[in-house]
């Protein structure tokens, strides 16, 4: 052994794990576990982004995306928007820059929230076909588009320009990014078909062009010139905030006391919560926030949580709207019954949030199968991951007997049903990175299985209807069944004719018509079903 | 040839015909069968119709047998037109042909045969329909005097000269003529326990006519009975099993008739009839040996102390089915060989038949 102590020699191998270079080996922590799924996130990274960027600028989105098949497993994705555009200091930043964006510093209601996605499959793209992103965006009709084509850099997490210039692009403001990755095109129920059209059936705002790698064209036509209600920014509620968060906040604040930072930075806080905070934590009003040590930041959030503070204002949620959420059933599929709910907004972690749920009962679904569950968060289809998420956890723990349903332990409910649930949420809490699957907050659970009683009894009082008038129809078809016999006998008896006896057999008829009252009917009445639509993301994946 | 049986059927079905014309829900009521919709008074001697109706029509609950009920009416008719007979079994044959409305198994062409019965208050021979069981048996002191069904001419049958076997009863017992200087006549329930007294022609002995019922007494064998008892103004003693199937089953059934066939009591009983045993009582005071009483035993007893408007009337009736279930036990009239095998002709009956005054009603 040599006198170097070995500290030393392993000191040369330890530095600091670059981001980029952490997900570029963990890329299934953000979507990318397989070449089917790389592909579908890509597109959902860009057009959540271009969603984002339309709605913040108030402009209607227009989204075309294009998917190009260039043979062995490698694909172009192309996603243009008409939004905002991105000033040209920050594109490179945006595009190939890991954890950089605006959404995680502020809390409203929008697709995006951490500023990985988009940034991600830059770097998935480079990894796997060593290409670079390529950028056009154009702020105004006055300005010039800005032409980049991009790399991440992984030790650094900073962006890498290949090439930088200024293009001509027609379009007066919005944003293009082509991508070139390995992946692989499958339909089905989690394919990018069935993403873009479930985006759609929610967006009803939205225009999609999709083409897809077959070089069909499928066009979502926006059904609304209205937009979603704006949403407003607010500031975190002291109940959601975090220790470490909270003591970075007191190092970067502008404010001069305690109880300023307490009134200022946080919703619902008044100076006279403030004032209580601090009593309850045992701490001066008037001490500096840079003063606060990491054990009197401890005693504040003891305080808090020991303070009575109102539940945060919810006019910071955009929900889709239980008309809506129905509509977009309607459109996928032929049932007898449809009905949504909406819940009031409740609080998770301080952070408000509400539950909608809608159902599609009968008609053209299977009734010896499980029921479909559709999952929303901020608009945003949830297509992977249904086992591991909050929304699947709260339809099994839902007591679907009640409402005329058959139902294992532990297992979704059997029956001709859809059911959609959408969380609307300034944060909404995903398990991971990937955005895949709702965490399991207690309150989230509550709220969805509320929402879900209520359809459920909305939906029992239907399906007893309907067993009602099915037990009816039985027993007049019975009755039916016995008519040619009475006449017949009769025949012999009273010595008729034949034509007598069609005579008997209709007055028998009517007369059972009249004593039991005309028979009620359950039929599809649904004119908003589009079978195009409901058709599409429904082959299956062994089709291709 | 006319019938009033046919008229009457063909004036129910012209009746349902002018309903439907009229478009109102065409309906059969025919009287209700069964024990709570009977009374028994003591002086008519037999279970008496009450008013309970049973309606068929067209309802899921009704439709099918309100449509076997037609058809079978139908059947009755075409049977008496034609003059021909068909069992009961044939008759749930013939249903085969209907279509949705046959008969998936013979109880349930009875009934219907049975409902036809009562609502046009007479005998399903009338009707054209016959059974399929024997009537009974018949050993003993009497001459019955029936007609060669080619010939017409009479036929004199001596009941005494079946040896070791015996004379049957008819379906149709209407037409016999009796001739006997016997002093009474003993329904006996078991066929084994008929043998033993005709192979030791206790007939001669006791100077009376052996019937055997061979279980539940056929209405052939009630009317039989009655006719023989009320023509030569007989006395009838009724022997079976010490057990409730024996006592109301067949005993009460022979006497008064049946809650079911209320309709046709009045002629298929036999209100002369007593009970020589075996009681609860000849259980004690002979000493037989029992069986333990089954559940289903104990419910018969509780559901006749209820519900049989006989046992109602008959205090001495329940005073033996309390007997008798304190005991937990029910004897048999084979248990009577226990103490040897003709002890039930050389002392049980000649001690019962010395005091009449013992037999229960």
């Amino acid at each position: 052994m040599s006198d170097t102590p070995i500290a030393l020699e392993l000191a040369k191998k330890q530095r600091e794990i670059g981001v980029a270079e952490f997900f570029a080996r963990n890329r299934h922590l953000l979507g990318f576990d397989n070449k089917r799924k790389a592909l579908m996130t890509t597109i959902k990274e860009a057009v959540d982004n271009s969603l984002d960027a339309c709605e913040e600028a108030r402009v209607l989105p227009e989204v075309s995306v294009e998917v190009i098949d260039m043979g062995n497993e490698k694909f172009r994705v192309i996603v243009e928007d008409n939004g905002p555009g991105i000033v040209k200091k920050q594109i490179p930043h945006i595009f190939a820059r890991l954890l950089y964006g605006s959404k995680f510093f502020k809390l409203s209601q929008s697709r995006g929230q951490q500023g990985i996605g988009i940034s991600a499959s830059v770097l998935y793209a480079q990894l796997t076909t060593g290409k670079p992103a390529k950028i056009i965006s154009k702020i105004g009709a006055k300005n010039d588009a800005h032409y980049y084509e991009l790399k991440v850099d992984t030790q650094q997490n900073r962006p890498e320009i290949i090439k930088e210039e200024v293009v001509p692009w027609e379009k007066e403001h919005g944003t293009k990014i082509e991508l070139d990755l390995e992946g692989s095109y499958v339909g089905g129920s989690q394919s990018i078909d069935q993403y873009l059209k479930q985006t759609a059936i929610v967006n009803p705002h939205v225009t999609i062009v999709y083409t897809n790698p077959k070089a069909e064209q499928i066009i979502f036509a926006r059904a609304t010139e209205e937009l979603p209600k704006q949403t407003v920014d607010i500031k975190p509620h002291p109940y959601g905030v975090e220790l470490g968060v909270l003591m970075s906040m007191l190092k970067t604040t502008e404010a001069r006391t305690l109880q300023a930072f307490l009134n200022q930075e946080f919703s619902r806080v008044g100076s006279g919560t403030a004032k209580q905070i601090c009593e309850n934590a045992a701490l001066l009003p008037n001490t500096k926030p840079l003063e606060i040590t990491r054990e009197m930041a401890e005693k504040l959030y003891g305080g808090i949580s020991k303070t009575k503070i109102i539940a945060p204002p919810t006019d910071c949620i955009s929900p889709i709207g239980e008309e809506l959420l129905e509509k977009g059933l309607r459109k996928e599929i032929n049932a007898e019954f449809y009905c949504a709910t909406t819940r009031p907004p409740a609080v998770y972690r301080g952070n408000p949030f509400i539950v909608e749920a809608a159902l599609a009962y009968g008609g053209e679904q299977p009734s010896e199968e499980a029921a479909r569950l559709m999952r929303y968060a901020n608009r945003v289809p949830l297509l992977y991951q249904p086992g591991a998420c909050a929304v699947s956890k709260a339809v099994i723990n839902t007591a679907w007997r009640n409402y005329g349903l058959s139902q294992s332990k532990g297992a979704l409910p059997i029956g001709p049903l859809s059911i959609a649930v959408s969380i609307n949420s300034v944060w909404v809490p995903f398990t991971s990175e990937s955005k895949e699957a709702i965490a399991h907050y207690p309150e989230i659970i509550k709220e969805i299985k509320l929402a879900l009683q209520d359809c459920g009894r909305k939906l029992s009082l239907f399906i007893h209807k309907k067993q009602r008038i099915q037990m009816e129809g039985a027993k007049r078809s019975y009755i039916e069944t016995y008519i040619p016999h009475v006449a017949e006998a009769l025949k012999d008896l009273v010595g008729y004719g034949v034509k007598e006896e069609e005579k008997v057999k209709e007055y028998l008829k009517e007369i059972l018509e009249k004593n039991r009252g005309k028979l009620e009917k359950i039929e599809i009445d649904n004119p908003e079903y589009d079978e195009e639509l409901a058709k599409l993301g429904t082959e299956s994946p062994e089709a291709d | 040839m006319p019938s009033p049986v046919l008229d009457e059927i063909k004036n129910l079905a012209t009746g349902i015909y002018q309903k439907i014309l009229k478009k109102k829900q065409p309906n059969l009521d025919m009287p209700l069968r069964s024990l709570n919709n009977v009374k028994y008074d003591p002086k008519e001697g037999y279970f008496e119709l009450l008013g309970k109706k049973k309606g068929r029509t067209l309802t899921a609950g009704t439709v099918r047998t309100f449509a076997q009920t037609l058809r079978m009416m139908s059947l009755s008719k075409q049977l008496i037109q034609t003059d021909d007979i068909a069992s009961k079994r044939e008759a749930y044959y013939i249903s085969k042909n209907w279509g949705e409305a046959k008969f998936s198994e013979q109880p349930e062409s009875d009934t219907v045969m049975d409902d036809v019965e009562a609502m046009l208050m007479v005998n399903r021979e009338q009707m054209g329909f016959i059974p399929e069981e024997k009537g009974g048996e018949i050993a003993g002191q009497l001459v019955v005097v029936d007609r060669d069904p080619e010939t017409k001419k009479e036929l004199r049958i001596d009941c005494t000269k079946f040896g070791s076997g015996a004379y049957s009863i008819p379906i149709s017992v209407e037409h016999l003529k009796f001739e006997t200087d016997a002093k009474f006549i003993l329904a006996i329930e078991t066929a084994g326990m008929f043998q033993r007294l005709v192979k030791h022609k206790y007939w001669k002995k006791a100077n009376c006519i052996l019937v055997s019922m061979g279980g539940v007494p056929t209405r052939a064998c009630r009317r039989f009975i009655r006719r023989l008892a009320d023509d030569q103004k007989l006395p009838v003693y009724v022997f079976t099993d010490g057990d409730f199937y024996g006592f109301f089953n067949i005993y009460r059934t022979l006497k008064v008739g049946s809650g079911n066939a209320a309709h046709i009591n009045e002629y298929f009983c036999v209100p002369q009839a007593k009970f020589l045993g075996v009681t609860p009582q000849d259980i004690v005071d002979y000493k037989l040996p029992t069986h333990p009483m089954k559940d289903v035993d104990i419910k018969r007893g509780k559901d006749a102390l209820k519900n049989d408007p006989f046992v109602q009337h008959h205090i001495e009736w329940q005073k033996a089915i309390h007997q008798q279930t304190q005991m937990k036990a029910r004897a048999e009239q084979q248990a009577l060989a226990a103490w040897g095998l003709n002890y039930v002709m050389e002392k049980y009956l000649p001690d019962k038949i010395a005091h009449p005054e013992k037999f229960l009603p």
